[in-house]
């Protein structure tokens, strides 16, 4: 699928990086959910380039296709009385324009 | 509309009162044909594939898995290539993410944003599976909604949810029960359940 775009940039995370889901509203339509926006993760996994969801919405080609990422967020730093395990995760795939480093700033 | 004149049998059941929604479908699809877009015989190869999708073709992966370490480190690492050695027809098949249930950590997954869910695998999802109690529940509290499908955890173990918000799907491969060390790939896959793979249930204990 890189091949749709010759640029092929590199990935701007990798596994194992702090990272934050920005904290914006979406124009239309966009695959980040709220509850995860503004909250800290850990990138577990670069799973590829793909065609960017909020192009396809409006029968765009979906170009440049964006790298999405499985990042892992801790249950407890989502919902703050969270009932289980201080080590239960959740998992999402989220793409790389909703994703900033984790800054002292952006850190809670 | 016309008169039903294709040649082809009708996919509404005209016995009971068809909704609003089936009308619109029949509508655009008998348009779609008589222009020349698709063919009927297409529609009904599509309707074909769909339901050739079900969950036994999930749990015979699955069984395949727990039998074939080899095969499970394969699927674990590439699903769509391992699912090629099994004959599997992989062209269709969307971006599929297999992960494993282990007594340290339990899978279970979800789409909050709507209903995604692998298909091609497992077929049509469960109507629970879309509901707005389940999508919002689970990522919040999945251990309650686990104890609600009869799914008790320790508190040792880590519940993981993986929520299908983009272009992969999750297949979870369950823990193979005790007392399974003799039996066929076609044994096992009998104790392989729909809600197994989805990770809010259990495999069946062998009998």
């Amino acid at each position: 699928m890189s091949s749709l775009n010759p640029e092929s940039p590199a990935p701007v995370f990798a596994a194992g990086q702090s990272v934050t889901v920005a904290s914006r509203a979406s124009l239309g339509h966009c695959r980040t959910p709220f509850y995860l926006r503004g909250r800290p993760g850990l990138v577990v996994e670069v799973t590829g380039r793909f065609r960017d969801p909020e192009l396809l919405a409006y029968h765009k080609p979906g170009l440049p296709q964006r790298y999405l990422y499985r990042v892992r967020f801790r249950q407890t730093d989502l919902w703050p009385d969270y009932g289980g395990s201080a080590a239960d995760n959740l998992d999402a795939d989220i793409f790389e324009h909703w994703l900033q480093p984790t800054t002292e700033e952006t850190a809670r | 509309m016309t008169a039903h004149d294709h040649d082809h049998a009708p996919i509404v059941d005209p016995d009971r009162p068809v909704s609003e929604y089936e009308v619109l479908e029949q509508a655009v699809r008998e348009l779609l044909i008589e222009k020349g877009v698709i063919t009927a015989q297409e529609v009904h190869a599509q309707i074909d594939a769909t339901d050739s999708r079900n969950p036994a073709l999930g749990a015979k992966i699955v069984a395949r898995a727990w039998a074939d370490p080899e095969f499970k480190a394969h699927l674990l690492a590439d699903a769509r290539s391992a699912l090629g050695t099994m004959d599997i027809d992989t062209g269709n098949l969307a971006e599929l993410t297999v992960v494993e249930n282990t007594p340290d950590v339990h899978h279970v997954v979800v789409c909050t944003l709507c209903s995604c869910y692998p298909r091609m695998i497992l077929g049509i999802p469960p109507a629970w599976y879309k509901s707005t109690a389940y999508r919002s529940r689970v990522v919040a509290e999945p251990r309650a909604v686990l104890h609600e499908f009869g799914v008790e955890l320790s508190d040792k173990a880590e519940v993981r949810v993986l929520d299908s918000t983009a272009d992969m799907r999750f297949l979870v491969i369950p823990q193979r029960p005790h007392g399974t060390e003799h039996a066929t790939e076609t044994q096992l896959s009998e104790l392989v359940t729909r809600d197994c793979m989805i990770g809010t249930g259990l495999p069946r204990q062998p009998s």
